[in-house]
C-alpha cells in the first residue's frame, strides 16, 4: 500500500465527491455550517420515533413526504410476518412507525409488503437510490448508496428531524480519499474480501473525517451489489461516505426499476450522470494504492472491523503491535474473543453461522453462497453448527425461491429464514448466547453485538457457507469459488 | 437544548480506544419510542456482571466509588464508532456528561453531540494521556470552559477548537430545525432549479 498525494493538479479539476457537494449546496454562509439539500430519506422504526415526536411538539409537517420512504427491517422477526412476533417493544416500534407514515403521508413498506426489506437492500432494488444524489437515513450503514455514485451517508435522529422539516441538513465538509484497487483479484476473492483487506489496512478509524472514492480495475469490474457490498463497509473505517463513480453497469442497473425515472427524464438523468466522475489531475487529500492480486480471504480476529487478517496466517500477538493502544486493544480483543496469539485461524471453531445483513442479503450473495454449498456435493452443514440464511428483501427471497437457491440451502441443513436485518445486530430474536462463536457475513464484531458474550467473526457469504459446512474457518483460495466469473 | 458556557466537574477517566455506540448502549436498549430512559443503560454490558442489570462489576470505572457524580468522560481515540444511533448521546447526557473529552470522535457521533449539546471535546493524544496520567493519582476535577475554549485542570490548560456554528449553537442552545425553517425561500429556490430526475 502506498500512502501520497497526487503529484499532478489542475485547480479546474474536481472530485466527484466535490460534484455532489456542489450540486447539492442550498447555502454556504460565513460563520454558519453549510446546508446541503437531501433527495432521498430513508426510514426505518428505530431512529425515526423521536423525530417524529419532536416534529409534532413543534407542530411541523414533513415538508416533501415524498422524498421519504419507510420499511420495517431493525426489528422484525426472521420466523413470522406478524408484527407481534418479536416482542412487545418491537411491535410497540413498528405500529409507531405506521402511524407517523400515515400522519404524515409517507410512503411504507409494513410487514409482508413485496418491497419490504432492510433498508439498504430496497433502497438500490426499487431505483429510490439514484446516481448523483444525496441520501441519508438514520443508519450507518447508508454509506451502501455511495455504490451509485450517490452521496449517502448515516445520520442522527435530530438530523432526521432536521431532513423531515426542512429536506435539507447542514454537513461540514469532509476531506477526500482516494482508494484504488489496482488490477484483478485472485480466484474466490469476493468484494467482502476486498473491504476488509481495505479496512484492515487503514485501521478502524483510518477514514474518519473523509469521502472515501474507490477505483481501479478490481472495483470497476465489480457487480452493482459487490459495489455495495464495499461501499456499505466504509463507516467500518471511519468514512463518513463510500462512492464509486456511476457507469454502464450502474445505469444498466437502475433502468427500468420501479421507483426510477423513465422516458424523457431518465434520458436527461443518464446525460447527468456520464458526468459524474472524478476530473483527471484532481485532488484527493489522501490516495491510498492496493494491489488486488495481494488481497486474500479476510476474516476478523477482534472486536472491531479492522482487527482483520487472511485465513492463511495465524492469530496476531500483542507483541506484534508497536503502539501501546493498539497493543491494549489486541490483549482485551484476544481476551473477549477466545483466541490464543498464534493459533492458525483455519484452527477456529465456529458453531454459529449467520449469512445476510445489508452487506451480503442481495441475490448475487445468495448464489455465491449456494454455489459454495454446491461444490461440497451433499455434505450438510456440521452437526456442531447452526447456521440460518436472511434474505435482504422480500424481492430477494422471492427471487433466491425461484432460482431454487432456498432447496439448496434447506437441503444443506441451512435455516431460511424470512427478511430483515436480523442477527446482524440482534435486536430480535436472532441473538448469540454467551461463549457462540459465529462466521457472519454482517459488518461488526464489536463485543455483544450479537448477543451479549457471543463472539463475532466477520466473512464473506463463501467463507460462511465453508465454516458452517467444515465446523470451522477454510482456506477457500484453494477452494477456488467461480464467483468473479460467474456473477 | 440547553445553553453551554462553562462547566466544572468530576472526570471518569475510561481507558479504552475505538469505543463503539453498541458498547454505550447496547441494541437491546433501542425498542423505547422516547427520547428518555437510556442514561440506566449506559455501557451496559461492561457496566453489570448479568444480563439484567442487577449485579454492578467492580471492575468499570463508572462503578468506583470515587466518580460517583462524574460528568465529564475521558477517554480515548475514535470514541463513539459505529452505529448512528443517537440514543448513545442520550444515554451519556442522561447518566449526567455534559462533555466527553477524547483524542479523536466518529463523524457521525460527534455530530450528534453537538445536536444535542453533549459537548465533544477533542484534544491530542498527548495532551489526553496527561490527563489519564492525572486521573490515576487524585480525583480530579476538569473545567470545560466554551468561551475561551479551554481545558483547565489545575495548572494545567487546554486549547481545543469547535465549528464557528456548532460553537455559537452549542453557547446559544438553539433549535436548528427552526433556525434553518427562517431560510425556507433560499431552499424553495433551490429546489426550483433541481433537475427533474433528482
Amino acid at each position: 500500500m502506498s500512502k501520497s498525494s497526487n503529484a499532478t493538479s489542475n485547480a479546474a479539476a474536481t472530485t466527484l465527491y466535490e460534484k455532489l457537494w456542489q450540486s447539492h449546496l442550498v447555502e454556504d454562509k460565513e460563520g454558519e455550517t453549510p446546508l446541503l439539500y437531501v433527495d432521498r430519506h430513508l426510514i426505518h422504526e428505530v431512529t425515526s420515533p423521536q423525530a417524529f415526536a419532536n416534529l409534532k411538539f413543534h407542530n411541523r409537517p414533513v415538508r416533501h413526504p415524498e422524498r421519504t420512504i419507510a420499511t420495517m427491517d431493525h426489528n422484525i422477526s426472521t420466523r413470522s410476518i406478524k408484527i407481534d412476533a418479536a416482542g412487545e417493544g418491537a411491535a410497540n416500534q413498528l405500529r409507531t412507525l405506521e402511524k407517523n407514515c400515515k400522519e404524515f403521508g409517507i410512503e411504507i413498506f409494513g410487514m409482508g409488503h413485496k418491497n419490504q426489506g432492510i433498508v439498504h437492500v430496497i433502497g438500490p432494488e426499487l431505483g429510490l437510490t439514484l446516481p448523483g444524489t444525496i441520501i441519508v437515513c438514520g443508519d450507518s450503514h447508508t454509506a451502501t448508496h455511495g455504490a451509485f455514485g450517490a452521496l449517502a451517508f448515516g445520520i442522527g435522529t435530530s438530523e432526521v428531524e432536521h431532513v423531515f422539516a426542512t429536506q435539507t441538513l447542514r454537513q461540514t465538509k469532509a476531506k477526500t480519499m482516494k482508494i484504488e484497487v489496482k488490477g484483478s483479484v485472485g480466484l474466490g476473492i469476493s468484494a467482502k474480501d476486498i473491504i476488509l483487506a481495505i479496512i484492515g489496512k487503514t485501521g478502524s478509524a483510518g477514514a474518519t473525517g473523509y469521502v472515501v472514492e474507490y477505483c481501479g480495475e478490481a472495483i470497476e469490474t465489480l457487480t452493482m451489489e459487490q459495489r455495495m457490498t464495499v461501499c456499505n463497509m466504509s463507516i467500518e473505517f471511519g468514512a463518513k461516505a463510500g462512492l464509486i463513480a456511476p457507469d454502464a453497469t450502474t445505469i444498466a442497473y437502475v433502468e427500468g426499476k420501479e421507483y426510477a425515472p423513465k422516458g424523457d427524464v431518465w434520458q436527461q438523468a443518464v446525460t447527468d450522470w456520464n458526468k459524474l466522475k472524478t476530473d483527471d489531475g484532481a485532488v484527493f487529500d489522501t490516495v491510498l494504492t492496493i494491489e488486488a492480486k495481494d488481497i486474500k480471504a479476510q476474516i476478523t480476529w477482534g472486536t472491531t472491523p479492522g482487527q482483520v487478517i487472511s485465513v492463511d496466517t495465524v492469530v496476531p500477538s500483542p507483541d506484534d503491535f508497536s503502539d501501546a493502544v493498539e497493543k491494549d486493544s489486541c490483549i482485551k480483543a484476544l481476551a473477549y474473543m477466545g483466541l490464543t496469539a498464534g493459533m492458525k485461524i483455519t484452527d477456529i471453531e465456529i458453531n454459529k453461522v449467520f449469512i445476510g445483513s445489508c452487506t451480503n442479503s442481495r441475490i448475487e450473495d445468495l448464489r455465491a453462497a449456494a454455489g459454495v454449498v454446491k461444490k461440497y456435493k451433499g455434505q450438510k452443514v456440521s452437526a456442531t453448527v447452526d447456521a440460518i440464511i436472511v434474505p435482504g428483501s422480500y424481492r430477494v427471497k422471492e427471487q433466491a425461491e425461484a432460482e431454487g437457491l432456498s432447496q439448496i440451502f434447506i437441503d444443506a441443513g441451512f435455516e431460511w429464514r424470512l427478511p430483515g436485518c436480523s442477527m446482524c445486530l440482534g435486536m430480535n430474536d436472532d441473538v448469540l448466547k454467551e461463549g457462540d462463536r459465529c462466521a457472519s457475513t454482517s459488518n461488526r464484531n464489536f463485543e455483544g453485538r450479537q448477543g451479549r458474550g457471543s463472539r463475532t467473526h466477520l466473512v464473506s457469504p463463501e467463507m460462511a457457507v465453508a465454516a458452517a459446512i467444515e465446523g470451522h474457518f477454510v482456506d477457500i483460495n484453494a477452494h477456488s469459488s467461480q464467483r468473479n466469473q460467474s456473477a | 437544548m440547553e445553553k453551554f458556557t462553562q462547566h466544572t466537574g468530576l472526570v471518569a477517566p475510561l481507558d479504552a480506544a475505538n469505543v463503539d455506540t453498541d458498547q454505550i448502549i447496547p441494541k437491546q436498549f433501542l425498542q423505547k419510542t422516547e427520547r428518555v430512559g437510556f442514561g440506566q443503560h449506559l455501557f451496559h454490558d461492561w457496566r453489570y456482571l448479568d444480563a439484567a442489570g442487577t449485579k454492578s462489576n467492580p471492575e468499570f470505572i463508572l462503578n468506583a466509588p470515587q466518580y460517583k457524580g462524574a460528568s465529564l468522560l475521558l477517554t480515548r481515540e475514535n470514541f463513539g464508532c459505529g452505529s448512528s444511533r443517537e440514543h448513545a448521546p442520550w444515554a451519556l447526557e442522561e447518566y449526567g456528561f455534559k462533555a466527553v473529552i477524547a483524542s479523536s470522535f466518529a463523524d457521525i457521533f460527534y455530530g450528534n453531540c453537538i445536536n444535542i449539546g453533549l459537548v465533544p471535546v477533542k484534544l491530542s493524544e498527548t495532551e489526553i494521556e496527561a490527563l489519564f496520567v492525572k486521573t490515576q493519582n487524585d480525583d480530579i476535577t476538569i473545567t470545560i470552559d466554551l468561551i475561551n475554549n479551554k481545558v483547565i485542570a489545575g495548572e494545567s490548560s487546554y486549547d481545543f477548537s469547535l465549528d464557528t456554528f456548532h460553537q455559537y449553537c452549542l453557547e446559544q442552545g438553539i433549535d436548528s430545525v427552526g433556525w434553518t425553517l427562517d431560510k425556507l425561500d433560499t431552499i424553495k429556490a433551490f429546489e426550483s432549479k433541481m433537475p427533474t430526475w433528482m
